[in-house]
């Protein structure tokens, strides 16, 4: 476990602070929200911890590098980009699942591209997006989300 | 909600029936997940508040306000910044950015904008920096930003090439 732990307490400490200095009611309004949006996201939050531990404690290390590995190859990458744009898991919540693909032998380049994906492209939210910016830019602005994610991971496994 | 406790459920009761099939498997699994449950409850509190702070805090007409008038590297650097405050998810952003381009907003920097929203959201970005540390965070946040304009840059360049095919053909 790392430490930035304090420093982001810190930060939303301090943030709190500033606020109820500034706007006590506002301030309350917002904790209210926060509290809705942590009851909100626990059972998510609890299913994803739960297959962490299924992913760490049963499927074994090389198969995971064998799949999303460095092994794994350009298919390994296509396949994760792919999984990345149609899943729709709340991008707080990916980022521990990421962590732990890391940990059981995931590449770098796997879990960025994975990231960039689930975050930017959304298969779910295709028809709202057609609906609001129109089919080019949506065909345009999510077809070259794809290929930048996959740049993106490829360049962060190079230099990391 | 509904559908959150119906998957919790879900995965709770397949991992029941696999450690009961499998319980040399147990120590690691829960010694994981809890590991992984308690880093989350370190900061998710801490990220809901700050999530909390900027919906009451950043009005939604501010992002309107700022993003339609500015163009150059000052409207990139805006988009950029309207983008990651925490003001919901992407499919907020689509009905602004379609009234910021109808208001004359350039297509590179709603691309930016969209982007931004989707990819680098503040508290996001705290949650990525516990989890995989300052170089993976700050690494992928640099990339994206040089990306995203060049993306940008691209749509742009596409759309209004197409824009003017179209006019000379009909």
């Amino acid at each position: 476990m790392n430490s930035a732990f304090v420093f982001i307490n810190l930060f939303a400490f301090f943030c709190l602070i500033f606020a109820i200095i500034k706007d006590r009611a506002k301030a309350k309004r917002a904790l209210v929200i926060a509290l809705n949006s942590f009851f909100r996201i626990l059972p998510m939050v609890i299913a994803t911890v739960i297959l962490i531990g299924l992913i760490l404690g049963f499927v074994p290390k090389d198969q995971i590098s064998k799949i999303v590995g460095e092994q794994a190859g350009f298919k390994g990458i296509l396949v994760v980009a792919v999984l990345g744009a149609v899943l729709h898991i709340p991008s707080i919540i990916s980022f521990p699942l990421a962590a732990s693909l890391l940990k059981s032998g995931a590449s770098i380049t796997a879990v960025a591209v994975f990231i960039t994906t689930l975050t930017m492209i959304g298969v779910v939210t295709l028809p709202v997006e057609i609906r609001e910016m129109g089919k080019k830019m949506t065909i345009l602005r999510n077809g070259l989300s794809f290929f930048i994610a996959i740049i993106i991971g490829l360049v962060m496994g190079w230099i990391l | 909600m509904r559908r959150d406790l119906m998957l919790l459920g879900f995965v709770s009761s397949v991992t029941i029936v696999l450690l009961s099939i499998f319980p040399e498997n147990r120590g690691d699994v829960i010694t994981s997940s809890w590991e992984f449950f308690v880093e989350m409850m370190l900061i998710l509190p801490a990220v809901m508040v700050l999530m909390g702070l900027f919906t009451v805090f950043v009005p939604k007409d501010l992002v309107v306000k700022h993003l339609g008038r500015e163009s150059g590297l000052r409207g990139v650097f805006i988009a950029i910044v309207m983008g990651t405050l925490p003001t919901g998810p992407l499919y907020i952003a689509f009905p602004i950015a379609s009234a910021l381009l109808k208001k004359g907003a350039r297509v590179s920097n709603i691309v930016v904008f969209l982007s931004a929203w989707s990819c680098i959201k503040l508290p996001q970005e705290l949650v990525e920096l516990e989890f995989l540390g300052v170089r993976f965070m700050l690494a992928r946040l640099a990339l994206t930003v040089v990306f995203a304009i060049l993306m940008g840059l691209a749509i742009e360049q596409i759309l209004s090439r197409w824009e003017r095919y179209e006019c000379c053909e009909g």
